[in-house]
């Protein structure tokens, strides 16, 4: 069966999308990681693109070019501020070490994609890989938040774990209603800020963003 | 009347939303704490007449329903009047006429800010009341409910700085919301299983339950309505609360919110539940007369005015529910004119106890205003320095006590009736029981009266046992007017027991479908059952009363020799005598220890008669908190350490809490 050439270079974008997804993952330096986050956006956007293109959905064109400014250029952009401004360009220590979490991650994989099959039965035959692959992104910025100890890196894995279910949106399921994402766009958009507005909190209360610190908040 | 359209459901919807736009108006006014008292007090009183009103109205008119715009989505409001609702509706409006009207002078030493919030609240609580009456749904009911609950909670806490009336606030939010989810419970129990719709009342009514089912739903109703009436062993919030609410809040908490739960016992029990069984009945009678002399025994050896009064609604609930019990096993065993006879009572009992108990309420407050002072072992000889006072809530005293010719006899007189009437019933057990029910009703009566005697004597005869007490003032005119209005309530209620009766059997006919009636056929003589057997004339009794009274004036006037010698009484051979030597609320409640000793849990440290500076400190507990809440509290704080356990305050652990959550949740569902 001769694959249409949009969706081939869809599936190649959901690999790069998991590639990246694993840099991430593996990535020590918050700078990078920002870094790492834009490219996913990109591919995101590009995505979203390429979908609209090839259903037609005038819709989706939208969505993609707000992806391009959301993701591409203002939270970067606005995350790159963040670290220069709290002077916390240092190195992403890690709670686990990183061939652990990447073992970890592959086995997140393969557990998505078995999860996947049976709803991929359902879908169109074409695009069975996207919704494994969408999950296993979600799962491996969970797994980053987890593993990771300061705060930054940990909305910037948030912030890639929307990325994955926005992907699953779009490229698996051919788009949700423009207000949806609107309304997703801009939770972001504000959670981003509110994070941003408790770093300086956090950092106020223990001159420090590592949050292992809040553990004196228990009251015992 | 029904040719205009208007029904006296729309007459109540408009008095509600009135109520709401005076208390959104004194938010506004708060710069004019005058105009609150003098103008939105008033007005809110005027539309509680109205309401009253209309109530009389919805009694004999049919009934009649509506269904708001309002609520969710496919979920709207149902009400509903009918003659029960409309009812307790006249029970309302009565009462809180006189408690508004009351509230307009009381309030006027508020700031303006918090006048404003109060005023509000105050006027929430009314709305919620009232909702909770003419609610036709569950949804609805719940709404009212919570509405009214929370209304009160704040007007109790209204002066939150002092730590005890937040602790006591807390606790009376704490039961009343364990009240209202077994109230929510029953609720789902009756609808059936039969979807979201099923939770109108008309859907409960036609839902065909198993007798399990409808003994769950009667059982969690009992609990639940029981837990806001104060019924034992959920009464603990009642004697914390009062007091610490301003006297008015008080009134309309004891006078009429423990009805609206005495409502919900009614509602559930005769109207949604289709079938009643004889359990039912004995269950409520014995746990009406437990609590019933559970709270006149407290309410003697309290020597906080307020408290004292709390505990007298104690006992009046356990009336009230005996009422409703005898009620039920009459109905159950299909002797309907003599379930119709226990209804009437429980009913006019309510409607007593709210006028004479707002009275009381209303009358402490203006003796906390004038002397600040709530402990009855500081007051005495007040009847001086408060003669309108003194007089109006006398009239109270006596009612409350069961004297005839005012109103508190009549409803007794007719409970006592209903239960000499009982022979009959097929079931021996209960015709064994219920005599012994009479003498503990009887028993709570003349207690109730023995209590009377002690709040009244104490904190009104005799000499003043504080120097400050020398400058109290009397009732101010709101005031006044506001007992006046209680006080005439009581005794008109007393007079006309043939027109309340009359009234009260359109309430009957629906619950019962039987009526009292009056076998006397005229409107002087209130006959029960039948002229032979009992029948009693209030208006010839005061007749009597005055005439005995005249006669007697008449003759001391004229035969008595008129010499008086004024001297010093006899004074034991003890001639250094203070008024604190007066007989005290606690020495006066000392028999009543003293005879009911293993139910208190008595802490006294008396001084040794070498000590030069004696200090005598006396309480009596009650031992069902300690028997009871206490191991309750101590379980419930285990429980929380140990889920306290799960919470680290690390973001990790919190995160893969989440984490394995979800990878549990994809891996089998």
């Amino acid at each position: 069966m001769q694959i249409p050439y949009t969706l081939q270079f869809i599936n190649l974008l959901a690999a790069l999308l998991l590639l990246i997804a694993f840099a991430m993952l593996a990535q020590r330096r918050i700078l990078s990681l920002i870094n790492l986050f834009a490219w996913q956006g990109a591919l995101l956007a590009l995505s979203t693109f390429i979908v609209a293109y090839s259903t037609n959905q005038h819709h989706l064109y939208y969505s993609a070019g707000l992806t391009l400014l959301l993701k591409v250029l203002l939270l970067p952009y606005l995350l790159h501020r963040l670290i220069n401004r709290l002077n916390v360009r240092w190195d992403v220590e890690t709670l686990i070490n990183i061939p652990t979490t990447m073992l970890v991650g592959i086995a997140l994989v393969i557990f998505s994609f078995n999860l996947a099959a049976p709803i991929s039965q359902l879908a169109e035959g074409i695009t069975r890989g996207l919704i494994g692959i969408a999950l296993a992104s979600v799962l491996l910025s969970l797994l980053m938040m987890l593993t990771r100890r300061k705060a930054v890196s940990q909305v910037v894995a948030f912030l890639a774990l929307e990325n994955g279910l926005f992907f699953a949106a779009t490229s698996a399921t051919q788009g949700m209603p423009l207000v949806v994402e609107l309304g997703i766009a801009l939770d972001v958009l504000v959670a981003t800020f509110i994070f941003g507005i408790f770093f300086f909190q956090i950092r106020e209360t223990f001159d420090s963003l590592d949050i292992t610190h809040m553990e004196k908040l228990k009251d015992d | 009347m029904y040719a205009v359209g208007i029904l006296p459901l729309d007459v109540v919807a408009w008095l509600v939303q009135f109520w709401i736009v005076l208390g959104l108006a004194a938010l506004f006014l708060q710069r004019a704490p005058r105009l609150i008292t003098n103008v939105i007090f008033p007005l809110g009183a005027l539309a509680s007449l109205l309401l009253a009103a209309t109530g009389l109205w919805a009694l004999a008119a049919p009934t009649n329903i509506m269904v708001l715009p309002l609520g969710l989505p496919d979920l709207p409001f149902h009400l509903r009047l009918d003659p029960l609702s409309g009812f307790f509706l006249i029970l309302l409006g009565g009462a809180s006429f006189g408690v508004s009207l009351f509230g307009a002078g009381y309030f006027r030493s508020m700031s303006g800010g918090m006048l404003g919030l109060l005023c509000l609240q105050y006027h929430l609580f009314l709305v919620g009341m009232t909702l909770v009456l003419v609610a036709d749904d569950a949804y609805m009911f719940m709404v009212a409910w919570e509405t009214m609950a929370l209304a009160s909670y704040f007007l109790v806490t209204t002066d939150h700085a002092i730590p005890d009336i937040r602790k006591a606030g807390y606790l009376y939010l704490l039961i009343a919301h364990v009240g209202a989810i077994a109230i929510l419970l029953s609720f789902g129990v009756m609808q059936g299983g039969n979807g979201i719709g099923a939770y109108t009342f008309d859907a409960m009514r036609s839902a065909e339950l198993t007798s399990f089912w409808s003994s769950v739903a009667f059982l969690l109703a009992l609990f639940g309505f029981g837990a806001k009436a104060g019924l034992l062993p959920m009464h603990v919030w009642l004697p914390e609360a009062h007091p610490a609410a301003p006297s008015p809040v008080s009134a309309l908490m004891s006078g009429v919110m423990l009805k609206t739960a005495i409502y919900g016992i009614l509602r559930v029990s005769f109207d949604l539940l289709g079938t009643q069984l004889w359990w039912w009945g004995v269950l409520a009678l014995a746990l009406g007369l437990l609590t019933a002399v559970f709270g006149v025994m407290f309410a003697a050896v309290q020597g906080d005015m307020k408290r004292l009064l709390a505990y007298s609604s104690i006992e009046n609930i356990g009336l009230l529910l005996v009422g409703i019990g005898l009620t039920l096993i009459f109905h159950v065993y299909g002797k309907d004119a003599l379930a119709a006879l226990a209804l009437t009572a429980t009913l006019y009992h309510s409607l007593n106890h709210a006028m004479f108990k707002s009275l009381l309420f209303v009358g402490t407050g203006a003796i906390l205003h004038s002397t600040g002072e709530r402990n009855m072992g500081r007051l005495g000889g007040l009847i001086r320095r408060m003669p309108w006072a003194a007089m109006l809530m006398l009239v109270g005293v006596l009612a409350i006590s069961g004297l005839p010719p005012l109103n508190g006899f009549v409803s007794e007189w007719l409970l006592l009736q209903a239960f000499l009437l009982s022979p009959g019933l097929p079931n021996s057990y209960i015709n064994m029981l219920v005599p012994v029910a009479a003498a503990v009703i009887a028993l709570a009566a003349a207690l109730a009266a023995y209590v009377m005697v002690k709040f009244y004597g104490v904190i009104f005869l005799g000499q003043p046992r504080e120097h400050a007490l020398e400058h109290a003032h009397d009732a101010g005119i709101w005031e006044r007017i506001g007992m006046g209005w209680l006080a005439l309530a009581c005794v008109v209620l007393g007079l006309a027991p043939v027109f309340v009766v009359g009234q009260l059997d359109h309430v009957s006919q629906m619950l019962l479908g039987a009526q009292l009636g009056n076998a006397a056929d005229n409107w002087i003589f209130l006959a029960p059952v039948d002229t032979g057997r009992a029948s009693y004339s209030p208006l010839y009794f005061l007749l009597a009363v005055l005439g005995v009274m005249l006669l007697a004036s008449v003759l001391v006037r004229h035969l008595y020799h008129g010499r008086v010698r004024r001297s010093d009484p006899w004074d034991c051979g003890f001639p250094a005598q203070t008024p604190r030597m007066q007989d005290t609320a606690e020495g006066f409640g000392q028999p009543i220890r003293r005879i009911f000793e293993p139910f208190f849990k008595i802490e006294r440290d008396v001084p040794s008669p070498f000590d030069t500076h004696p200090r005598y400190h006396g309480q009596s507990d009650d031992r069902l908190w300690y028997i009871l809440y206490l191991p309750i509290k101590q379980l419930t704080g285990k429980l929380s350490l140990l889920a306290g356990m799960l919470q680290h305050g690390r973001i990790h652990l919190y995160l893969t809490y989440t984490f394995v959550t979800l990878v549990v949740l994809l891996v089998f569902v």
